[in-house]
């Protein structure tokens, strides 16, 4: 853990002491898992605090951990160009309602990542300006990368059940 | 899924995303793309236009959307590699890279030195042949139509690399888990080294037609222009962001593959126009050439795949007479390697900005998540901001010069 990333995690404590649910470090990347209902405070302070400066939102990766509870979790890397340095924030989402704030306030750039969330997991954003589908069609149901949610292929008919698949598809028969 | 789906919305919606004055018709709603050679793939905007000038653009995009991510949680984590070449198609081996990057991080897998050399000469060789197209492209775009033709040819000589080393011209999937799929060819170095000579005196030319051709450079100065800290808050990074004069280049600010031990420069230009992102892109190409000089010196004979036979296969001698060989094969081959469970983000610079992986090993053979965070997506989501009060020929200008790939942003 550098520098910049103790004073980050400090500074996150001291501010909003209640917001910090755990730290966990794998393979040398930190990751501060929040609070959900903090988390658009936690990233105000980020953003905007002077010493901070974590200016750029790298990415928000949705994470389905289908059929355990807490179903989702998002995480959001945030990179501090001045001092060098790399945070990933995380908030844990349950699987029946997944709703959380938009931190399209603190960063412009997470509209589209949070559009292709809501588009991919279903999870809501709330406060977010124009949450549409981005990279299915408008019209499209359901959430493809769920984990419930099937693949879609074509069932291989072989000669022992091909009646079975046969009675299934929908084309004319005779 | 009942609960969200109240907030879906339908096409006629949309409207909202336009100013009143498209209500009444004085503004013109002007559709563009998905199928127009301007846009560089199948990218539709939606215009709202007061005469010439954009009032408003809305970037529609999922036309190429494949289900990559979906695909590659349902193949174990070496199959799934192949799906990375097919992202973005003018950065196959960085996709490869990225990857793997990935999984040898999560897995602990040591990479070989000779091995990381060959990736960077890899990845370089794919930025110049990226960088080839977007310059074809985007200056065809502004009307100089031979330089496309001139560049495709010189990318013919990179694209017969890449099958020298890989078998294939653009899917190698030459890159993978812990190392490269076998050694390169003998004639390798030569043929790199000859392209390197030929290069500069190509480039020499190019810049000859487009840098201060008055034409062009009417067509690019003071057009899109993006400050620094707006490029910054929309998400920007890569080339297009160092043409805002912010120094962020993944290879020196979290080295990968041994970056740190070459000497580059990271090219800046401060003009924050379409210019001076043509003006970076065009020093990157030298940039290049210069790591890949110095890679190629490095090139020392060692193997150029782990030999942990958990992540690689054994050699085929190998198999003859060892029983411990034929079990290791069989395995790779049919269930792969089983990743621990954990989180883990990993950053290149391809020739668009960062491209991130973040992969999510739930401790079996496949994948539990892979998310990409591709460049090209990032980068388009500035294009609304950048475009608004410009002209709709001035908007292709902008297209060109944030070098996107539509299969890099669907996915």
């Amino acid at each position: 853990m550098n520098n910049h990333t103790q004073a980050t995690i400090d500074k996150v404590r001291a501010l909003h002491p209640e917001a910090i649910e755990s730290v966990v470090t794998f393979r040398d990347e930190i990751t501060l898992v929040l609070v959900a209902t903090y988390l658009v405070d936690v990233c105000n302070t980020l953003r905007l605090d002077p010493e901070l400066g974590y200016s750029l939102l790298v990415d928000i990766a949705a994470v389905d951990h289908y059929p355990n509870e807490p179903r989702f979790s998002l995480s959001y890397i945030v990179h501090a160009l001045e001092k060098n340095s790399r945070l990933r924030l995380r908030v844990n989402l349950s699987g029946k309602s997944p709703e959380v704030s938009s931190v399209t306030e603190c960063w412009k750039s997470a509209e589209w990542p949070e559009r292709e969330a809501f588009d991919m997991m279903g999870i809501k954003f709330v406060g977010h300006p124009d949450l549409r589908r981005i990279l299915m069609p408008a019209d499209w149901d359901g959430h493809p990368l769920r984990k419930d949610y099937p693949l879609g292929y074509e069932e291989v008919q072989f000669s022992f059940n091909w009646k079975e698949i046969d009675s299934k598809k929908d084309y004319a028969k005779e | 899924m009942g609960q969200v789906r109240e907030i879906e919305t339908t096409v006629d919606e949309l409207k909202t995303l336009f100013s009143d004055r498209a209500q009444t018709g004085e503004t013109m709603v002007l559709n563009l793309g998905p199928q127009h050679p301007s846009t560089h793939g199948v990218l539709r905007l939606i215009l709202e236009l007061d005469g010439e000038e954009v009032v408003r653009c809305v970037p529609d995009v999922g036309f190429l959307h494949t289900g990559i991510e979906k695909n590659m949680e349902a193949k174990t984590y070496l199959k799934a590699l192949v799906m990375t070449d097919r992202m973005d198609y003018l950065n196959n081996l960085g996709n490869n890279l990225t990857y793997c990057l990935a999984i040898e991080k999560l897995c602990n897998i040591e990479v070989p030195k000779r091995a990381q050399v060959i990736r960077v000469i890899c990845a370089e060789l794919q930025r110049i042949a990226s960088h080839l197209v977007w310059l074809g492209t985007s200056a065809m775009d502004l009307n100089a139509s031979s330089v496309l033709i001139y560049c495709f040819r010189d990318r013919e000589n990179l694209l017969d690399i890449f099958e020298m080393i890989g078998g294939q011209r653009m899917m190698t999937s030459y890159i993978r888990p812990g190392g490269v799929w076998r050694d390169v060819p003998a004639e390798f170095v030569p043929t790199v080294n000859r392209f390197l000579d030929y290069l500069p005196d190509k480039l020499a030319d190019y810049e000859r037609m487009l840098t201060h051709n008055p034409l062009f450079m009417r067509r690019t100065i003071d057009i899109g222009i993006i400050d620094p800290s707006d490029a910054l808050e929309r998400g920007m990074t890569g080339s297009s962001l160092r043409g805002s004069g912010i120094n962020y280049d993944i290879r020196r600010a979290m080295p990968y593959s041994g970056y740190d031990e070459y000497d580059f420069d990271v090219p800046l230009e401060d003009g924050c126009d379409v210019y001076a992102r043509y003006r970076v892109r065009m020093r990157e190409f030298h940039e290049s050439i210069r790591i890949i000089r110095q890679a190629l010196d490095k090139l020392e004979p060692g193997p150029v795949i782990t030999d942990d036979r958990k992540y690689s296969p054994p050699p085929r001698s190998e198999l003859g007479n060892s029983m411990e060989a034929v079990i290791h094969h069989f395995k790779y081959w049919t269930e792969g390697f089983s990743a621990p469970e954990g989180e883990v983000y990993v950053a290149t610079e391809s020739p668009r900005g960062e491209l991130g992986c973040c992969l999510v090993g739930d401790g079996s053979p496949k994948p539990g998540r892979v998310h990409f965070r591709t460049p090209s997506f990032h980068n388009l989501q500035s294009l609304s901001f950048m475009s608004e009060g410009y002209l709709v020929a001035d908007l292709v200008a902008m297209i060109g010069s944030i070098d996107i790939v539509l299969g890099d942003v669907d996915r």
